[in-house]
């Protein structure tokens, strides 16, 4: 029966990629001192599946890792051992390093042996140093008939037991490695060929382990099995006569044979396909269930409008009434296929705890680092988003939420110094509003240092030695590539780098970050990021003959132009006197290399927009439909184009263009449009026409 | 069944099948396997700000597919879209990632097997003609058929020179 285990490879990693994050987060609520049973057992039973699952695939590094760390856990739960500050970071410590093990394994990588044995060392310094005593006595109440010379075992796996993935090979190989082993098999219940059904179990095994193994050693190893098997397991020294008449004369015979089925390590070694590229998500089977019921009723629009359809072509006649049903079957179809997108876009939804889960870590190791006390409190952590957003969102929250250990809160000295409790705080909310995501997070530290930021700013020269410093312009400060505040550089934060890709990668996902801060009582971040990635409101416009798309979002209003309001700079820019502002006037013709019919501003259209902070009007001829389009690469087979973030597709099966406001100021501003287009750049290729023939 | 066998010893093993089209009187030929399919040219949505040779995109069943004019890509004369002008949808590989393309050509001519040995690399034409869209030429009844490599043709500078903006 050869198995190949690689298929089960992508979802074993998953799976203990998931335990790991459930023993961090586990480690972190435990309390040092008091020893809640629930959560150690939680922290447990996740190393124990890793552990097993790791074994079974021959991750044996990785098995016999965590084996340690549960041996660790196993004292704790059995109230052996203390839970102390430095057992829970050993054990965090561990967490990462399995959790490095597996990602080396799943990207075909190497993983620093060196770190794997020095936290290695350091829990078996914990486990030797002071409870080999306690260990002992641990061992002797758990596995209450103690250890003895040997074991005589009696496995009848049931017949099921191979299709659940157990291997009785394998279980015997873990038994071997405990003692000497002799295996004898029974094979009287082996059916003749025609009715062996190969999926079935039909053997049984007498086992005789002799050595000095604990009970307890013996059962674990058949623990997985538990409820598959009968096992009867009796001390040797009971048995001492049975085995000594029976065992010898079988021994040569069956020993052979776990040899014989041996195929599990071949496979094994085979190289694994790169499972890290493709990616998965678990979804909540009631979000299925809501799919397939709406596809129900799509399918009973369906056959209502079909019935319809053949009913107009056997009469010939349209009556009114008939009409009326008609449109009303439309209407349900609508309503049908909108709900059914809304579902499908929710499959990809997940709360957005899978990133604030990984903050109470983060929090954990910088305040001992930075010898600060803080709090830290999530609130809204069901929050759902879009998974691609998820991924991309976690590290600027990683960044923000250092930044406010590192430059926000104070030391506890300082915060006692300022009439604040010791401990700080540190907020992390999330909510939607519209059709984003709000993510907040704040502190109750130092704020932002105005004045450190005034002298950064007047040394950069972004504003004059007597000049106000506007909230605006902190922001740009802030955000600004290499500016840093921070005093000393720390590993943890100040190096100046950091806030302009947090705001970066916020801008590439389409939202955009905030700061409030207020000196002495805290700063706040704001983060807005669009619920998906797939799905954009969009106002259609019309350029020339084209039909171009700009996101709802950027869009601040639309006017009619009137030329009193436009202003000529230097004869060539435009600019249009919007209430109190001047905005810049893009002509879309002109970025977009169209003829322009009509020259004359006059009663034109014009959609004031914004992106990055910056406001244009760009003049379009027409304002068409509003509707939601599916955002399309136009990667995927061509290129990036400045100005447009993508294509869609019509209702008419054409292709409208996706335009990126924030890049089509800056070619504005730029003037990259002016330029001709690139000429085909060898022109000697006509050549190939005459020459060739 | 028979029959199949015949056609199997007959055919030389090393011979590809090559899909012809007329440019300017040429005839031309790509990889037949390269071939998703042959459509008749209909409009384009046109791209801002591309060369001239980029006429645009199209909608191929859900997929954004740029479309090529061949003839402007050669900087040959440029000639009004007819009944016969067909779009030939391509698929290139380039920078290690498969692409789909499509190429407007005057027309589609006819399918031909062009063994290894029949195939001739392309003279070096020195400065007059850029062979490197030429990967060589075949005499096939006494014409000449210019084998393209698409997967140069269409990545040559354009692609090359701006996957890196889009990466």
């Amino acid at each position: 029966m050869s198995i190949d285990m690689r298929q089960f490879h992508q979802t074993f990693f998953e799976e203990s990629f998931e335990g790991l994050d459930i023993m961090e987060t586990e480690l972190l609520n435990l309390d040092v001192g008091a020893t809640d049973i629930d959560v150690i057992n939680t922290i447990f039973r996740a190393a124990h599946s890793i552990k097993g699952g790791s074994g079974t695939f021959g991750f044996n590094n990785v098995a016999e890792f965590t084996h340690v760390a549960e041996t660790l856990l196993d004292e704790m739960r059995d109230g052996t051992r203390a839970v102390t500050q430095n057992a829970v970071s050993i054990l965090l410590k561990s967490v990462d390093i399995i959790r490095g093990m597996l990602t080396a394994l799943r990207d075909d990588g190497e993983m620093d042996a060196a770190q794997v044995a020095e936290v290695k060392a350091e829990l078996d310094a914990l486990l030797g140093s002071d409870s080999i005593e306690t260990d002992h006595s641990s061992n002797e109440t758990a596995g209450a008939a103690a250890t003895s010379s040997g074991w005589k075992i009696k496995f009848t796996p049931h017949a099921e037991m191979l299709r659940t993935g157990n291997d009785p090979v394998r279980m015997l190989r873990a038994l071997a490695e405990l003692g000497e082993l002799d295996v004898k098999a029974d094979i009287s219940k082996l059916p003749g060929f025609s009715e062996l059904n190969p999926e079935d179990s039909f053997l049984s095994w007498d086992l005789t382990l002799s050595g000095e193994i604990s009970e307890a050693d013996v059962r674990e190893v058949f623990e997985w099995v538990d409820d598959e098997c009968d096992l009867d397991i009796t001390a040797l020294a009971a048995e001492a006569k049975a085995v000594s008449t029976e065992s010898p004369a079988s021994n040569t015979e069956h020993t052979a044979e776990p040899a014989g089925t041996d195929k599990a390590p071949a496979t094994r070694s085979a190289k694994t396909a790169k499972a890290g590229e493709t990616t998965s998500i678990r979804v909540d089977i009631d979000k299925v269930d809501e799919i397939i019921n709406l596809v129900g009723e799509l399918v009973i629009t369906q056959s209502m409008l079909g019935q319809m359809g053949s009913d107009f072509e056997e009469t010939q006649v349209i009556d009114t009434n008939k009409l009326e049903k008609l449109r009303e079957g439309l209407g349900q179809l609508e309503r049908n296929t909108r709900e059914l997108q809304e579902s499908v876009m929710r499959i990809r939804m997940l709360p957005i705890s899978f990133v604030f889960s990984r903050m109470p870590r983060l929090i954990h190791d910088l305040s001992s680092k930075l010898d600060k006390k803080v709090d830290l409190v999530i609130s809204g952590e069901q929050t759902e988003l879009d998974k691609t957003v998820m991924e991309k969102i976690g590290d600027p929250m990683v960044h923000l939420v250092r930044n406010a250990l590192d430059h926000g809160l104070e030391s506890p000295e300082q915060r006692v110094a300022a009439g604040k409790p010791e401990t700080g705080t540190v907020n992390l909310n999330a909510y939607h509003q519209g059709g984003n995501i709000v993510i907040e997070i704040s502190d109750d530290g130092a704020g932002l240092n105005r004045k450190k930021i005034q002298t950064k700013a007047i040394e950069r020269g972004v504003i004059g030695p007597d000049d106000h410093l506007s909230d605006e312009m902190i922001q740009d400060m802030i955000f600004h590539p290499g500016f840093s505040t921070a005093d000393q550089v720390s590993d943890v934060s100040g190096r100046g780098v950091g806030m302009d890709v947090v705001r970066k990668n916020i801008k590439a996902l389409g939202g955009n970050v905030e700061v409030k801060s207020e000196e002495g009582i805290g700063s706040q971040f704001t983060i807005r990021l669009p619920l998906t990635l797939a799905i954009l409101d969009g106002q259609l416009v019309r350029v020339g003959d084209d039909t171009y798309v700009f996101p709802l979002i950027s869009i601040i209003e639309s006017i009619q132009v009137k030329t009193e309001q436009v202003n000529a700079v230097a004869g060539k820019a435009e600019l249009y006197k919007l209430r109190n502002e001047y905005i810049p006037i893009i002509r879309a013709h002109r970025v977009f290399g169209m003829p322009e019919e009509n020259k004359d501003l006059a009663g034109r259209l014009m959609v004031v927009v914004e992106g990055d902070g910056h406001r244009a009007g760009v003049i379009v001829d027409d304002l068409l439909a509003q509707q939601q389009v599916v955002i399309k690469s136009l990667e995927t087979n061509y290129r990036r184009i400045e100005g447009l973030s993508g294509a869609t597709i019509l209702g008419d099966g054409t292709v409208a263009l996706i335009l990126d406001i924030a890049g089509l100021i800056s070619m504005f501003r730029e003037g990259n449009y002016d330029s001709p287009p690139p000429s085909p750049k060898k022109p000697d290729v006509s050549a190939v026409n005459s020459e060739a023939a | 069944m028979e029959n199949e066998i015949l056609i199997g010893a007959d055919a030389d093993p090393d011979a590809e099948q090559y899909l012809t089209f007329i440019l300017a009187d040429e005839e031309y030929g790509v990889d037949i396997l390269r071939v998703q399919e042959i459509k008749g040219w209909d409009s384009v949505t046109p791209i801002p700000n591309t060369p001239g040779y980029i006429k645009g995109v199209i909608n191929l069943r859900g997929t954004i597919v740029p479309i090529i004019d061949l003839r402007q890509r050669f900087s040959m004369d440029k000639v009004e879209y007819g009944p016969m002008t067909v779009v030939i949808v391509l698929k290139i590989e380039s920078n290690d990632r498969d692409r789909i393309m499509g190429i407007v050509v005057d027309a589609v001519s006819d399918v031909y097997d062009v063994s290894g040995e029949e195939m001739k690399p392309a003279p070096d034409f020195g400065n007059v003609v850029n062979v490197e869209f030429v990967k060589g030429l075949a005499t096939v009844s006494e014409k000449m058929l210019i084998i393209l490599d698409i997967d140069h043709l269409l990545s040559g500078d354009e692609l090359a020179a701006t996957d890196g903006l889009a990466g």
